[in-house]
C-alpha cells in the first residue's frame, strides 16, 4: 500500500460575506480578498503538517494546483515540492500533477521535475493533468486544444527525459529548437507518471494505454468501478493485467480520537464543494472545448450538477470521518471495493485550523495507516512499486544509478 | 416572407472539407457571412430582403453547424482564406461582402486580401478590431450561449421568438459546437486582431460600417475606430438596436447594404 497525506491548501482566510455577496468564489472572484499575512502563516502551518506527516508513516505528500480561487493557495506544485524535496528525508512527493495543457514550455517542467528528483533523492512522482476547466480562463490556454497539447507535451517530456539532447522539437503545438536541458532526472528511465483524474473517460483510456497508474479523485464507489473496468478493459488491450498496482483512490478522510470532533471538521469538506459558496459560473469550470465532445448534449441537458448533502456523502463513501474504528471500518469497505494500492487520504481542508490538522495526521499515522497496511497484506493489495511494474507500457521498472555503477530500486 | 424559388445549396471542396453555400435570389452577388452564433439560414427576414435584389450567397463558416471542422485552423484569417476559396470556385467576382459581427471579422480579413474581388464592404457589429481603451468586447467564453445571446439584443422579444425563452438542448448543442470552433480561432487575444488595424487600412472597396447603438457584444466605439482605420468608410448608427442588426432590424440592414 502507498499511504498519500494529501490537503487542498485552502487560502481560507477570506471573509466568507465578500463570497456570499458575489454568489462566487473562483475565478473572478477579486483577490483583494486575499491576506498575504495569513497566507504567510498558513503556508508556515501546512509545511509542519506535510512533515509531521512523513514522521507518523505517511508514504508521500501529495501536491496539486489551482489558480485564481481560495480553494487552493498552490500555484504552482513544483515551488511547493521544492520545499518538500529539502524539508523532508523519507516520503515520496507526489505531484498530483502538472496540469500540462495550460503550460506554454513543457520542456521547462521536464527540467523542473529533474531538478526536482535529483534534489529529493529520486522521490518524485510526477503526475499529469489536463487541470480543471478554470485554470484555462485563469491562464488563458485555449481548451479547444486541452488534449492535443496534453499528449503532446507528454511525448516531449518523455522524450526529453529518455533520450540525449540537443533534439529539435516542431509538431502541432509545440517547437523547439534546442531541446537540451542540463538537468534530468535520478531515476531512470524517468520518475514514475501517475495520471489523477476525475471523470473523462479519455483520460482513463489514455493512463491505462500508456501503463500509467489512474488515481482516481474521490469518485462514488459504483463510479470507481466503471473507471476501473474501463481501464482494465483498455490495459488488457495493449497486453498487461490491470489491478490494484494501477488503480489510485483520492477519498475525504479526517480522524479524530473524538467522533464528534471529526465529524465537525469533516464538515468543512463542504466548504470547498460549494455547500456554504457556490464556487462559479458553470462555465468558468468547463469552458468550450474542455469537455469530451462525445459528451457534449449530455452536459448542456443536465445543467448544474447537485452536490450530494455531508450525510449524503458520508452514507455513501464519499467522505471518511469519525474516530480511528469508524475511519478504519470505511476505508476498509473502500479498499475492498476498489482495491486501489495507491490511497490519497485528504486529511484536512476548508477551516480546520493547524491543531486539529496536527492531530488529525496524528491519528492517521499512528492508528488508521497500520490497520490499513494491514488490511492491504489481508487483501493482497499490491502497488506499483512492490509489484515492481514498469514506468510505462515501452519502459521497464524504476531504478536509481549509483556512483558505484548499481542499479537499486529507487524507494 | 417567402424563400425565393432560385434556393439552393452549393458545397465546395477546400483544404480537404466540404464548404457549404446556400444561395437565394437573383441579381448582384452579396456574400452575407454570419455570426459566430451560426448561421442564420435561408429564410432569415435579412437575408430574404436582400434576395429580393441581389444573389445572395450565405456560406456557413466552416466547422460550424455541424459542418466539417478545419481542425487545422488557428485563427479567423483562416476561415477568411478558406471562403475566398471556395467564392473564387464558385466563379463570384465584383462582391459586395456583409460580415455580421464574428463574420465581420472574418469579412474584413477577405477585404484586406481580395482588392479585385470584393468591391463593396459592410460590416456590422463586426469584432476584428481592439476597441479603444476602456471598452472591450464582451467575452462569450465566460458566460453561458443563451446569456451571451440575450445581450446581444436590445430588445429580448427577439431572442424569445427566435430561440424560446428557454431554448431547447437541440438549439445549445449547435451554440456550443460554434462555440467550440470560436475558441478554436478566437480565444487569444479574445475576438480582434492587432495586425489587422494595421491591414485594413489598404482596404479599397467602397464600406459601410452599421452599429446598433446599443451593441453590448462589439461596442460602438470598435466601430468608430473602423471608420478611423478604414479610409473613406461610412458608419451608421442605428437606434433602438443591440448586436444583432440582422435580426433586430431585418429591413433596414438590407436597404442600406443593398443601398451600397
Amino acid at each position: 500500500m502507498q499511504l498519500i497525506y494529501f490537503t487542498e491548501q485552502p487560502m481560507s482566510a477570506y471573509p466568507q460575506e465578500a463570497g456570499d455577496k458575489l454568489g462566487y468564489t473562483a475565478t473572478f472572484f477579486p483577490n483583494k480578498y486575499f491576506d498575504p499575512v495569513a497566507g504567510a502563516r498558513l503556508y508556515q502551518e501546512r509545511l509542519e503538517e506535510y512533515i509531521y506527516a512523513e514522521e507518523v508513516g505517511a508514504d508521500g505528500i501529495m501536491l496539486n494546483e489551482h489558480h485564481n480561487a481560495p480553494f487552493t493557495m498552490q500555484a504552482k506544485i513544483n515551488i511547493f515540492g521544492a520545499v518538500l524535496a529539502a524539508a523532508t528525508k523519507r516520503c515520496k512527493i507526489v505531484l498530483h500533477g502538472n496540469p500540462l495543457p495550460i503550460i506554454d514550455n513543457p520542456v521547462r517542467i521536464a527540467e523542473e521535475v529533474a531538478q526536482l528528483d535529483m534534489i529529493s533523492g529520486g522521490r518524485i512522482i510526477s503526475g499529469i493533468l489536463r487541470g480543471a476547466g478554470q485554470e484555462y480562463v485563469a491562464t488563458n490556454a485555449n481548451p479547444v486544444f486541452t488534449r492535443e497539447r496534453f499528449e503532446e507535451a507528454h511525448d516531449l517530456i518523455v522524450k526529453t527525459w529518455t533520450e540525449s539532447g540537443p533534439f529539435r522539437w516542431e509538431k502541432d503545438h509545440y517547437q523547439f529548437r534546442c531541446v537540451n536541458p542540463w538537468a534530468l532526472p535520478l531515476q531512470k528511465p524517468f520518475p514514475r507518471i501517475w495520471c489523477p483524474g476525475v471523470v473523462s473517460k479519455e483520460s482513463i483510456v489514455w493512463a491505462a494505454r500508456h501503463r500509467y497508474p489512474y488515481i482516481a479523485l474521490n469518485p462514488t464507489l459504483e463510479d470507481a468501478a466503471r473507471i476501473w473496468d474501463l481501464y482494465d478493459t483498455n490495459a488488457k488491450d495493449v497486453g498487461f493485467e490491470g489491478g490494484s498496482p494501477y488503480r489510485g483512490y483520492l477519498i475525504r478522510c479526517h480522524v479524530q480520537d473524538s467522533a464528534e470532533k471529526a465529524l465537525e471538521n469533516a464538515r468543512q469538506f463542504m466548504w470547498m464543494q460549494g455547500e456554504f459558496l457556490g464556487l462559479g459560473h458553470p462555465v468558468w469550470g468547463s469552458p468550450s472545448g474542455y469537455g469530451s465532445p462525445t459528451t457534449r448534449k449530455q452536459r448542456l441537458g443536465v445543467g448544474r450538477r447537485k452536490i450530494p448533502s455531508f450525510e449524503e456523502q458520508l452514507a455513501n463513501n464519499m467522505i471518511v470521518a469519525g474516530n480511528p474504528d469508524m475511519v478504519i471500518k470505511q476505508l476498509r469497505t473502500i479498499l475492498e471495493s476498489t482495491r486501489a494500492s495507491i490511497l490519497c487520504l485528504w486529511g484536512n481542508d476548508g477551516r480546520v485550523d493547524h491543531e486539529n490538522s496536527m492531530s488529525c495526521i496524528k491519528t492517521l499515522g499512528e492508528e488508521v495507516m497500520p490497520a490499513l497496511r494491514d488490511i492491504g497484506k489481508e487483501l493482497g493489495i499490491e502497488d506499483p512499486f512492490e509489484a515492481n511494474t514498469p514506468v510505462s507500457l515501452d519502459h521497464g521498472p524504476s531504478y536509481i544509478p549509483t556512483t558505484e555503477g548499481e542499479l537499486v530500486a529507487p524507494y | 416572407m417567402t424563400t425565393s424559388a432560385t434556393a439552393r445549396e452549393e458545397f465546395v471542396d477546400v483544404a480537404g472539407l466540404r464548404l457549404h453555400v446556400a444561395v437565394t435570389g437573383s441579381g448582384g452577388p452579396i456574400v452575407v457571412l454570419h455570426q459566430d452564433i451560426g448561421s442564420p439560414g435561408i429564410h432569415d427576414p435579412f437575408v430574404q430582403e436582400l434576395a429580393q435584389t441581389n444573389t445572395v450567397y450565405l456560406p456557413t463558416h466552416p466547422g460550424f453547424d455541424k459542418q466539417d471542422v478545419p481542425e487545422w485552423a488557428r485563427h479567423p484569417r483562416d476561415l477568411a482564406v478558406l471562403h475566398l476559396w471556395a467564392l473564387r470556385d464558385l466563379g463570384l467576382s465584383s462582391i459586395t461582402l456583409c460580415g455580421l459581427g464574428f463574420g465581420g471579422w472574418i469579412a474584413a480579413e477577405m477585404a484586406t486580401m481580395a482588392h479585385q474581388l470584393i468591391g463593396k464592404l459592410a460590416l456590422v457589429g463586426a469584432a476584428g478590431i481592439q476597441p479603444p481603451e476602456g471598452d472591450e468586447i464582451m467575452d462569450q467564453f465566460v458566460f453561458s450561449a443563451t446569456e451571451y445571446i440575450r445581450a446581444g439584443f436590445a430588445d429580448q422579444s427577439h431572442f424569445d421568438r427566435l430561440f424560446q425563452e428557454e431554448p431547447d438542448v437541440d438549439q445549445l448543442e449547435i451554440w456550443e459546437i460554434n462555440r467550440e470552433m470560436t475558441t478554436r480561432v478566437a480565444w487569444k487575444p479574445y475576438m480582434f486582431s492587432l495586425p489587422l488595424a494595421r491591414l485594413v487600412g489598404g482596404i479599397k472597396a467602397s464600406t459601410l460600417l452599421v452599429w446598433g447603438e446599443d451593441d453590448h457584444i462589439v461596442p460602438l466605439s470598435a466601430g468608430r475606430r473602423y471608420q478611423s482605420l478604414i479610409p473613406g468608410s461610412r458608419l451608421e448608427v442605428i437606434p433602438g438596436c443591440g448586436h444583432f442588426v440582422e435580426y433586430e432590424k431585418p429591413a433596414e440592414l438590407a436597404k442600406l447594404v443593398a443601398a451600397l
